[in-house]
């Protein structure tokens, strides 16, 4: 027990002392996944939407691909991304690798196929109830898909946390696409990685304890945001 | 009688070997036609094949002049927004103006009484209030054809009448309404004119006086006799 | 619709912020190093005389010698330093860099047991490996193409072990950076070639101890190279330059000597003028 509780003191002290560094990781991480999530979302929302009250040719197959890619590996998303903007691959003219934004770029790669499914899985369901009575009113089906996904926006605002949620714990493509470096593209999770395998157990473990920590406060606004919008808007 | 507003001929549906519409042929002309018929006979089908959402396996609906329609179904839907943005919803549609729809929409739900409860979230409306504003959406269209499936069925008595004046007074307003009801005394206040579906065909079609009074065939007869309390 | 537009406005919000928060485009060059470099603390006591100097920022990415070295050949660094002479000279005479220069050297150490089963404690790295192998004491290996992992399997070698036919279940190739290495070998209570520093500023030590110091053949030179400009027209020559004239200047030569850990010096310039 005692491997615990020193880092929890050490962890208490260095947010209690608002220490600039472990700020400035912190702040990093949001930006990266809030930026990627933000991206994912207008990517992702009217793919999911069209999916579920669209009608065309192939439109199983990309629900399946969509299904499947939720699954994507973050180290393979990183390498992919890393490639792609390497200088010797074919975005490596706008010098991006090894920025946030690269990091950016990585993380709304994985977490778009996550949005998607998830947006489709609840329009779907909101089609299911509405649609003849969107057609009798003579929504299109981009119409409908538009307005479906304003009607559903709590249950999407957990989609959108979901994603966050999968962003912000990463580790795998923002390490590889990022670098890891000192200031720059150090975030919560590389940062643990790093310390961990500097043996600096309890600075490591006092930055999981505020991944953790950030992980469920997305997970109870979350629920929140639904009991809320129960009550107010039925 | 007036000349008929739509002919079907031949109307058939089946889905998945079972036959749901069975060649149904139908003038309608009265100004407010109601559909009657035992569970499961196809009127909500029939219903739903005029207003359009489905498709006919063969037959063909016949229009000697397109009527704008509005349907309003058993159980309203309202989406997760306010009842007046319920009610201008099918008039955005339509393209008119955000001010205009408001004038409109107002109007509306002035009619069916409902003008106080215009910024309230619709959902959390009764079942009662819910249905009026469905039916305030349809009128604000202002359809040459309402067109109704069960729409007192999941409704408490007073509003249930509520209802019926409602749908009366878009009637009286120069719609043309079709609708089902399994309640009785509502068909016999509403309709000029009953279609009586049994086993997805047609089994009668008669004034409303006639049908009450002196059902012509078994199935009907067999019908009046157990629904009337 | 006032709900709408109060979402509409916090989402440009957020994005906004997102996007304003970016640092500001700044001066920077990237210098592809090697993980031992990076956690022994070097570049964070080096580098802020550098930027006060220069006003250039120095963007580490730290990987093993052979990552680092294929990371420039793709053009992604702009300078390297590293710790591998043959691979190095090699990256030159290939054309992707432009000159190799000494900077500083620090030494190996094999870290093992303080009990040392083997008994392969004393001055001598190749009788140690040695001792090692016939104990067939467990010995964790890098095996990740870096400078260190390099080294230790020349030490073998010149220790007369051929590794294909030694191979067994007490030499562990784990794949990883000199920190999770260290890690393992701890955990396992094994025997390992580190670098000083690394040792020096690694916590989880456990039950080991430094047990094979000293010997000359254990001193790690280190090289620093300009990314070739030739190959790369990208790489920012200039700057990139300024940092290499800098490392091996008499300022920049100073402050590696002036890097300590709990007193001891771990690296050793020697950048020829």
């Amino acid at each position: 027990m005692n491997e615990f509780n020193e880092p929890l003191i050490t962890a208490w002290q260095l947010v209690a002392g608002g220490d600039a560094r472990l700020a400035d990781i912190v702040l990093l991480s949001l930006r990266v996944s809030v930026a990627a999530t933000l991206i994912a979302c207008v990517a992702g929302m009217p793919i999911g939407a069209l999916l579920a009250v669209g009608r065309f040719p192939g439109r199983r197959a990309l629900i399946v691909l969509f299904n499947g890619l939720m699954g994507l590996p973050p180290v393979v998303v990183g390498l992919l991304v890393y490639l792609l903007l390497s200088r010797a691959g074919p975005l490596g003219q706008f010098g991006l690798l090894f920025s946030p934004i690269a990091m950016v770029i990585a993380q709304a790669v994985l977490v778009t196929p996550i949005v998607a499914a998830l947006t489709r899985q609840v329009i779907a369901d909101e089609w299911t109830e509405y649609r003849e009575q969107l057609r009798s009113l003579g929504a299109s089906r981009t119409r409908a898909a538009a307005t479906l996904l304003w009607d559903g926006r709590f249950s999407l605002s957990t989609s959108a946390l979901a994603g966050f949620g999968r962003a912000i714990a990463e580790v795998g493509a923002v390490m590889i696409v990022g670098g890891n470096i000192d200031g720059v593209t150090r975030v919560m999770t590389t940062t643990i990685a790093l310390e961990t395998s500097k043996g600096d157990l309890p600075l490591a473990l006092a930055l999981g304890f505020i991944l953790i920590t950030v992980v469920l406060v997305i997970n109870a606004v979350a629920f929140a945001l639904r009991g809320w919008a129960e009550k107010h808007w039925g | 009688m007036s000349a008929a507003w739509l002919a079907i001929e031949g109307l058939s549906l089946t889905e998945g070997g079972t036959c749901i519409i069975d060649d149904v042929s139908l003038r309608l002309a009265a100004k407010r036609t109601v559909v009657l018929g035992p569970n499961g006979a196809g009127k909500s089908t029939l219903l739903r094949l005029i207003h359009g959402l489905l498709h006919p396996s063969t037959g063909s609906l016949r229009w000697p002049q397109p009527l704008t329609q509005a349907m309003v179904f058993q159980r309203p839907i309202m989406l997760r927004t306010t009842v007046l943005a319920n009610v201008v919803y099918g008039l955005k549609l339509k393209g008119y103006a955000a001010a205009e729809c408001e004038r409109r929409g107002r109007q509306a739900l002035a009619r069916v009484g409902l003008e106080a409860l215009e910024q309230r979230p619709a959902r959390l409306l009764s079942g009662g209030e819910q249905q009026r504003v469905a039916l305030a959406r349809a009128w604000a269209l202002e359809p040459e054809l309402l067109i109704l499936d069960e729409p007192t069925a999941s409704l408490d008595p007073a509003s249930s009448r509520e209802v019926e004046r409602i749908i009366k007074a878009i009637a009286d307003s120069g719609a043309r309404i079709l609708m089902t009801t399994h309640n009785l005394g509502q068909a016999h206040r509403l309709a000029e004119e009953i279609v009586f579906i049994d086993n997805a065909r047609i089994a009668e079609q008669a004034l409303v006086a006639e049908f009450f009074s002196k059902p012509r065939t078994a199935a009907a007869q067999d019908f009046l006799r157990e629904e009337t309390p | 619709m006032t709900s709408r537009r109060l979402f509409c406005t916090a989402i440009a919000a957020m994005g906004l912020l997102v996007a304003t928060a970016s640092r500001a485009e700044e001066r920077f060059i990237t210098v592809a190093s090697t993980t031992s470099t990076e956690q022994s603390g070097l570049f964070k006591h080096l580098l802020p005389a550098f930027v006060k100097a220069s006003g250039i920022q120095v963007r580490v990415v730290a990987l093993g010698t052979g990552q680092a070295l294929d990371m420039a050949r793709r053009g992604d660094a702009d300078v390297v330093f590293v710790h591998d002479k043959a691979a190095e000279e090699k990256f030159v005479a290939e054309g992707y860099g432009v000159k190799r220069q000494e900077v500083m050297y620090n030494d190996f150490i094999v870290v093992g047991p303080t009990s040392d089963p083997a008994r392969a404690a004393g001055k001598d790295i190749l009788e140690g490996l040695r001792r090692i192998e016939s104990a067939k004491a467990p010995f964790v290996s890098r095996g990740d193409k870096s400078g260190t992992h390099a080294a230790e399997r020349r030490y073998w070698k010149a220790a007369g072990v051929d590794l294909d036919k030694a191979r067994g279940p007490w030499y562990r190739d784990t794949g990883s950076g000199m920190g999770p290495a260290l890690n393992t070998a701890s955990s396992m209570n094994a025997y390992i070639l580190a670098d000083r520093g690394t040792w020096l500023s690694f916590k989880n030590r456990g039950g080991l101890g430094i047990v094979v110091e000293g010997d000359t053949k254990l001193f790690n030179q280190y090289g620093v190279i300009l990314v070739n400009p030739a190959k790369h027209p990208h790489v920012k020559q200039a700057d990139g330059q300024k940092f290499i004239d800098w490392i091996v200047s008499a300022a920049g030569q100073q402050a590696i000597a002036e890097y300590k850990i709990g007193g001891e010096q771990l690296f050793f310039p020697n950048a020829k003028r």
